[in-house]
Parts: structure tokens; C-alpha cells; sequence
């Protein structure tokens, strides 16, 4: 486990009502209600299992009894979608008090969330919304990010968004943005590598470029989804943050770069709508399993962060 | 936390582009905000309409969701165009997306093109009163022996504590019919809509269950759960249901899980 890796699991605690259960090289899924019964009768497996914080904030039923089994045997990341983080209003306590309850109750591996925002006043608006990169926005979001770190006592990772638009008062990149937020609120990131090629894409620019100014030391989790795709008001292709179906081949392509030079992140695959059967989706995180353990055994211990 | 002076933390609370960004996502009259762009002086039209997309649609999924009978017995397109003018007049004020729609049944009511099925807003607050019972806390519900072992003479006096998973809902339709027949894929045969039905929903332990209350079922429920001794809420009940079958109701109550716990001589 590398030293990011360490400084976000959670410390180990006498009241631990669940086993640690390393996530450090692990590929997975999104946990699907529908995939549940599969799951639990298959043994565990090498893998570990995401979920948006939101659905299981109702006080109790089905969710907390599905999330309990599968916290038993997997490690889990809690990915949060609505903290609104990038919005210019401060942070709902409420919402936030829940999402400490949740870190408290399940252990999670990772803790994630999004440089976006959902929440305008009291309208919440079910999508991450995208934020202009200013002197001014950044110190609103690493505010946000030491609320949230304060509240639920330990680093959390934030996620580059896909982005459809670009803000003309931006005046930095959003790596420079990302990379300003780790260095003052000590939070890691969730490269979704998706969102990289989606953006990159959209916005007219390289994603290899964007991954080469990433600072891929503070990256804890990466995320892989697929996209659908559409065109602009020109006519030119512009990609959609779907997760519809499976991975595109030029995702793969860019994680295996990601990894070649970061070394074997946690790696999720996520799949929100149009959701396969089991077995498809399993194979999904397969395909990237087998790229980590390649990555795994191709470093010798230590050589990871020299080749960085 | 921090030490602003309160006017300009005020200020800075609300700089423009959320203010900017979030006026048209429900609202397709309005124009693109000139904030935004593409990149290299394109346009944003149909950029920002991802936004507005992602937004509506991901609403009108959630109120689908919650709603599937309803839905199944408008039909798809008609369900998601109801829905669609709900969710631009009524977005959710919180972001957990079970606790969208408890106005929909309202909606419903007033919307012209529902006229017709005079029903629906109730297949609807029962599918809204369903989610609740699905979420509700858990809680062993009260068995049937601890009732027994209470002393005849101090029943009367008992308080019986609702399970959170209990919702009672009225309907002047069989409510409970039609949401039974449009709740799954099987086949329905003609429903007589026009039987008043009362609706009971539990959860005992993690499955959501509905059952249709007796006459007079839903009264004592609702007396019971707003605190009343046992005795006070069952005069209640007679003195408007001669019938009613007092130790049969309670038999089935305590069966659907509708109690959490007894009291006595509090």
C-alpha cells in the first residue's frame, strides 16, 4: 500500500464492527440491488464494491441490509453525488451530518465525492453541475473540502468531472485547480479517467496532456465508466458521461497509461443505467484486474514512485 | 470559523454563476447563459441542453421509479410528461431522491389530463406511503404473545407504539386493488374502481407489505397511532362501525407488524 493509500484508510479502531479488508489493487463495481443475490452466492471474491452515499441515507430497510452483508466480506467506497462542493453556498449540515453517519457505520475503504455541484438554494437538481476555476471558486471548494474532511475525521478523495461547457471568467486549468485543492486541504483524488477523455473531447483539448499534468501521486481510486455520444451546435462529436454500457477501448488505452506510470490504483467500474446482468459487469472489472495485477507484478516494491 | 464581515461573506456566498447556470435547467424558454460556452467561441446550445437533460430526465426517472403503478397505468409516455411538468413546477428540495414526490399525488389531482382516472392520485400516495415503509427505521414489530401477556383488566388502559414502517391510506377507489394489479408485469383483468378501499402498509421486517383494512380498520389504526388507549380508540371505532370486530382487527394488525411496542399503566 502506498503512503496515500495508508493515510486514507481508516485507522483501525477497537469499535470496528466490520474487517478491514484492504482495497490496495483491487478492481470493482458498483453494487446494483439488482446483482445482489448473485453476488452473495458466489464466495468472495478479489474485489470491492462502491456505493452513492445518497441511497443509503433513508433510515433503514433493504439498503442497510444489503450494504451490512456486503460490507462483511468486501471492502466498500462510499462515493458521495450530491455534497455540492462546488457550489458557492455553504455545505447543507444536514446532508452532512448523514454522510459522517454513514462513514461511521460502514468503514469505508474510500471516501470520494465530486468538484461539482447539485444544490442552488433549496433546489436540489440531480446532476453535477459545473464550476467556473477562479481564485475565488478555489478558495469556496478547499473551504468545502476541509468542512467535510473536519466532520468526518479522516481525507476524503475528490473526482474531476466530465464537463459539456467551459466558464469564460475561468482563469486556471482544472489541474492546477485540482492540484491547489490536495495542496491545501491535504484531500487525495478520484481520477475518473471516463471524464478525462469525455472533457478532453468536449472541450477540444488532449487527454493525454490533461493525464500528464495530473497529479497522479494524490490519485487514491480511479473510476471507469462508459459514455454515449452526441454532437454539438457544429455538428462535432461530444461525448456523454452515460455509464450506460461498457468501457470505450480509448478508456482502457489512457488506464493503461494511468496505471503504467501510477501503479496499481483501486479501479472502479461503474455501470448506472441500463444495467447488465451480473456476469457482464463482473467482467468488466476483470479486464481490469488483470491490468492492475500486470502493473502489480511488472513494479518491484518501492520502484512505483520512482517511476512517477 | 472564519471571521468575515457578515455583508461581504453574504456577498461572496452568492457569486453569479450558480444564480446564472441553474435559470434555465428547468426551464426550456429561457436562453443559454451567456457565462458559458464552447470551447474556441463554438456555441453552447447544445452543451448547456446536456445539463438540462441530465436534470429533467434524471427527475422524471426518479419520480418513475418511485411511482412504477401509476405509471403502468398511464402509460409511459403519458406518466413521463405528467411527470416532466411536475418536476419543472416542483423540483425536490432535498437531494435524497426517495424523498421526492410526496407532492405528486397533489399534482396529480389538479392535472387535467388525469381527470379521467379519478384514482390515480391514490395509487399514487399509496406507492409514495410504500417508499416510506421501504426506508422506515427497522424495528421488531410486536408479536402476538407479548399482547397476550398483558392483564385483561389493563388493556384498555394500553398504548400501543406504531411500528415507523406504518402508513394507512384512504381512498374513495380500490385503491388497493389496483395497485396490487399494476404493481408487477402480470396480466390485469378488469378492476371495479369504485369500492372504497383503505390501504394498510408495513414493513415487519424487510419486505413492504399492503393490505386492504377492514371498514373501520383504518379509523382504529390511526386512533391508536395518535397515542389513544387501546379502549378509548376501539369506543371510538364502534360508535361509528357497530360491527367492527375488534379482536379480528387486532389479530390482524398485530400479524401486519402495524405496532412496535405496548405500554401499560404509564
Amino acid at each position: 500500500m502506498n503512503e496515500l493509500a495508508q493515510s486514507l484508510h481508516p485507522r483501525l479502531s477497537v469499535a470496528s464492527r466490520f474487517p478491514a479488508h484492504p482495497v490496495a489493487g483491487l478492481a470493482g463495481t458498483s453494487l446494483k440491488h439488482t446483482h445482489l443475490p448473485s453476488i452473495l452466492a458466489d464466495d468472495p471474491q478479489r474485489a470491492f464494491f462502491e456505493v452513492h452515499a445518497e441511497n443509503y441515507m433513508g433510515a433503514g430497510g433493504p439498503p442497510h441490509d444489503a450494504l451490512t452483508r456486503i460490507r462483511r466480506d468486501y471492502p466498500v467506497s462510499l462515493h458521495g453525488v450530491c455534497m455540492s462542493i462546488g457550489g458557492p453556498q455553504p455545505l447543507d449540515q444536514t446532508h452532512l451530518a448523514r454522510f459522517k453517519a454513514l462513514v461511521d457505520r460502514y468503514e469505508p475503504a474510500l471516501v470520494s465525492e465530486h468538484l461539482a455541484w447539485s444544490t442552488h438554494e433549496m433546489t436540489y437538481f440531480n446532476d453535477l453541475l459545473p464550476l467556473p476555476y477562479t481564485p475565488a471558486t478555489l478558495a469556496r471548494v478547499a473551504e468545502h473540502i476541509d468542512k467535510v474532511q473536519n466532520t468526518i475525521g479522516r481525507p476524503f478523495l475528490l473526482e474531476n468531472p466530465s464537463t459539456y461547457v467551459l466558464f469564460e471568467q475561468s482563469t486556471i486549468s482544472e489541474t492546477e485547480f485540482l492540484r491547489e485543492l490536495v495542496r491545501r486541504t491535504g484531500c487525495g483524488l478520484l481520477l475518473d479517467v471516463n471524464n478525462v477523455f469525455v472533457s478532453a473531447t468536449n472541450q477540444g483539448h488532449s487527454a493525454l496532456d490533461y493525464l500528464a499534468d495530473f497529479p497522479l501521486e494524490h490519485v487514491g481510486e480511479i473510476h471507469l465508466a462508459g459514455h454515449a455520444e452526441q454532437t454539438d451546435d457544429e455538428g462535432d462529436l461530444l461525448l456523454i458521461d452515460s455509464h450506460d454500457g461498457p468501457v470505450a477501448d480509448a478508456v482502457w488505452k489512457l488506464y493503461d497509461i494511468v496505471i503504467g506510470r501510477a501503479g496499481p490504483i483501486p479501479t472502479l467500474v461503474e455501470w448506472d443505467s441500463d444495467i447488465p446482468d451480473w456476469p457482464i459487469l463482473k467482467a468488466e472489472a476483470t479486464a481490469a484486474q488483470l491490468m492492475l495485477d500486470r502493473h502489480a507484478h511488472g513494479l518491484m516494491p518501492g520502484i512505483a514512485h520512482a517511476v512517477r | 470559523m472564519r471571521s468575515v464581515d457578515p455583508e461581504v461573506g453574504r456577498i461572496d456566498h452568492h457569486p453569479g454563476y450558480a444564480v446564472d447556470f441553474v435559470a434555465g435547467l428547468l426551464n426550456p424558454e429561457r436562453a443559454v447563459p451567456s457565462i458559458v460556452a464552447g470551447p474556441d467561441g463554438k456555441a453552447a446550445a447544445r452543451r448547456y441542453a446536456v445539463y438540462r437533460n441530465n436534470v429533467t430526465v434524471s427527475l422524471i426517472d426518479a419520480l418513475a421509479a418511485t411511482f412504477p403503478a401509476t405509471m403502468r397505468i398511464t402509460g409511459v409516455d403519458f406518466f413521463r410528461a405528467m411527470a416532466r411538468d411536475h418536476v419543472r413546477a416542483t423540483p425536490p428540495n432535498s437531494p435524497l431522491m426517495f424523498e421526492y414526490g410526496y407532492d405528486f399525488a397533489g399534482f396529480i389531482e389538479q392535472y387535467e389530463h388525469a381527470r379521467l382516472m379519478p384514482w390515480l392520485a391514490d395509487v399514487a400516495r399509496l406507492e409514495r406511503a410504500w417508499l416510506d415503509a421501504y426506508h422506515a427505521a427497522d424495528a421488531k414489530p410486536l408479536m402476538g404473545a407479548s399482547l397476550a401477556l398483558i392483564p385483561p383488566d389493563q388493556l384498555t388502559d394500553a398504548i400501543l407504539a406504531p411500528h415507523p414502517a406504518t402508513r394507512v391510506v384512504r381512498s374513495r377507489y380500490s385503491v388497493v386493488a389496483i395497485f396490487a394489479a399494476n404493481r408487477g408485469d402480470a396480466p390485469i383483468s378488469q378492476i371495479d374502481a369504485s369500492a372504497p378501499e383503505d390501504a394498510l402498509v408495513t414493513r415487519p421486517g424487510l419486505e413492504v407489505m399492503v393490505r386492504r383494512l377492514p371498514p373501520g380498520g383504518a379509523d382504529f389504526v390511526l386512533h391508536l397511532s395518535a397515542g389513544e388507549p387501546l379502549g378509548a380508540a376501539a369506543a371510538a371505532v364502534l360508535a361509528e362501525y357497530p360491527t367492527f370486530d375488534l379482536s379480528a382487527n387486532i389479530a390482524g394488525m398485530i400479524d401486519a407488524g402495524v405496532f412496535n411496542e405496548i405500554c401499560v399503566g404509564g
